[in-house]
């Protein structure tokens, strides 16, 4: 099988100062990967690259030939502590700035209109779809985000630490529905919360540097710490140290 | 009314109704952008930079306005130069130039030879002496503006909102941010003569909050700025008539109170 993104030899950074070195990682159809490691170690500089805010210092990042062009098949959902909450814009108009993604905007049709009302709808937030966003509640803000990178049918789905700010019953809606999303959909998920992403995610990739790629989601502090990613792994579980994967 | 009616007569008062009118267009609609963006502290520093360019042309022998036009698109790629390349914080960048162009304004003044009249006009406006040239440039500048906002509405609205966003999805952020800071200077120079560069920022500002009461939409907030604009301009422009005072200081003064009154109805009507 193809990969839809393949990172190659990946040098990234600022200024030419790499924060992230020899980043050698792919991302194929039903991916369900969780970006974890500590702040400063990439996590972010990573979901950059990938959408090309930054460009390499060195290597590059490969697409799959149906993903390139003008249509970028990359839904983003950015942290949402970077949005100017007080903006005078409407729930409505921020998912349907989902447009940019596919390159789209003019395009005045009913048909945008159609699914922007169709993706708030289904993400329950169409009655406050003519509010301000300044009037939102984390949970709400989120969904609206996800409505905006569902919007131009994204064939990767890119999702910068949803759950700050989020309660924790959204949290467990959010990631039931990205559970169902990832039948057609790869998704990439940072979090700093490893230990409620390890139920959900199929794999983790430790971003400290350089990317450790761990092809499974249960994961010990053994193995964190052999890819020098200092975090901690706090369970809740029986065992001490290990984080698993819920018994269903 | 009557009298109202009469002052329409005047000639004079022709040209200041319509430079009322291109101003709350322009302003309403440029103001509304700045404050979306949070970049009223930038324009500030543009439109002050600008009185070093009426100095110069003073200095010169050249029209102010073409001067001011030079100096404030000067220091709009100025304040970027030196935020990037040279690194310096921003507002520190911003004030810089804006210190920068208001002595080179008055040492250029200073140096120029005679009296120089219009000086109190281009610092606190005079809507009552805007000439028929200036009249056109102003509709010109509303031409523009206008069918840039409506020709990229929506892509001015998602830059302005998530820059990030909107780079991702490949647009020409940089290009775009360029071409408004040019409107945002032209806006600035060319509705000097109706408040003044040191009023400037309230046609830019006030009506903005006094629309922002009724309104979080980013196209009716352009729309309804514009008619605030418009009311407190038309309003200031009578007072300042009959009071006898300074135009641009009443209506700015105009603008103050009709946002005083309606945030303070707006509280209590809640």
């Amino acid at each position: 099988m193809e990969s839809l993104i393949k990172i190659q030899n990946l040098s990234v950074g600022y200024d030419k100062l790499p924060v992230l070195k020899n980043v050698n990682f792919e991302i194929f159809e039903q991916d369900f990967i969780g970006v974890i490691g500590p702040n400063g170690g990439g996590k972010t500089t990573l979901l950059k690259a990938i959408l090309g805010l930054l460009n390499p210092i060195e290597g590059k990042i490969d697409f799959r030939k149906d993903m390139v062009g003008r249509k970028k098949s990359i839904g983003y959902l950015p942290q949402v502590r970077h949005i100017d909450r007080k903006f005078p814009i409407t729930v409505f108009d921020v998912v349907r700035s989902g447009s940019l993604m596919s390159g789209r905007v003019n395009k005045k049709t009913s048909n945008i209109k159609q699914k922007v009302e169709e993706l708030l709808a289904e993400m329950g937030v169409f009655n406050i779809r003519n509010k301000a966003i300044g009037e939102l509640s984390g949970g709400q803000m989120q969904r609206v985000f996800l409505c905006r990178a569902l919007l131009s049918d994204p064939k990767v789905l890119i999702l910068d630490e949803p759950d700050t700010f989020v309660d924790n019953r959204f949290e467990g809606e959010l990631y039931e529905k990205l559970r169902i999303l990832n039948h057609e959909i790869a998704i990439i998920l940072v979090s700093h919360d490893i230990g409620t992403i390890s139920s959900y995610v199929k794999t983790i990739a430790c971003v400290n540097g350089n990317l450790h790629y761990h092809p499974s989601s249960s994961i010990t502090q053994d193995q964190l710490d052999g890819y020098n990613c200092p975090i901690q792994i706090i369970t809740h579980g029986e065992i001490p140290h290990t984080v698993l994967k819920h018994h269903h | 009314m009557d009298t109202i009616l009469e002052l329409f007569a005047y000639d004079f008062f022709k040209k200041a109704f319509l430079a009322a009118v291109f101003a709350s267009i322009s302003c309403g609609i440029i103001g509304s952008y700045i404050v979306s963006k949070r970049i009223v502290f930038i324009s500030g520093g543009i439109t002050h930079a600008s009185f070093g360019g009426i100095g110069l042309a003073f200095f010169l022998g050249f029209n102010p306005l073409l001067g001011a036009v030079l100096f404030a698109i000067m220091s709009a790629l100025g304040i970027q130069f030196f935020t990037k390349v040279a690194e310096i914080r921003e507002d520190s960048s911003i004030a810089i130039w804006w210190s920068l162009g208001m002595a080179l304004g008055i040492i250029f003044i200073f140096l120029t030879p005679g009296y120089t009249p219009n000086l109190m006009s281009y610092l606190f406006g005079n809507i009552l002496t805007v000439t028929v040239s200036e009249l056109w440039w102003m509709f010109i500048l509303n031409v523009v503006i206008i069918a840039f906002f409506s020709l990229f509405f929506r892509k001015i609205l998602y830059i302005a909102f998530d820059e990030e966003f909107a780079r991702a999805a490949g647009l020409r952020v940089s290009l775009f941010n360029s071409l408004t800071m040019v409107l945002i200077a032209l806006t600035v120079v060319l509705n000097i003569r109706v408040v003044g560069i040191i009023l400037i920022l309230s046609l830019l500002t006030i009506p903005q909050a006094t629309a922002n009461l009724y309104t979080k939409d980013f196209k009716k907030l352009l729309i309804l700025s514009s008619v605030f604009a418009f009311i407190g301009t038309i309003s200031g422009l009578f007072i300042s008539y009959f009071l006898d005072i300074p135009s641009g200081a009443a209506i700015i003064f105009t603008l103050v109170i009709i946002f005083g009154v309606l945030r303070l109805a707006k509280y209590f009507i809640k």
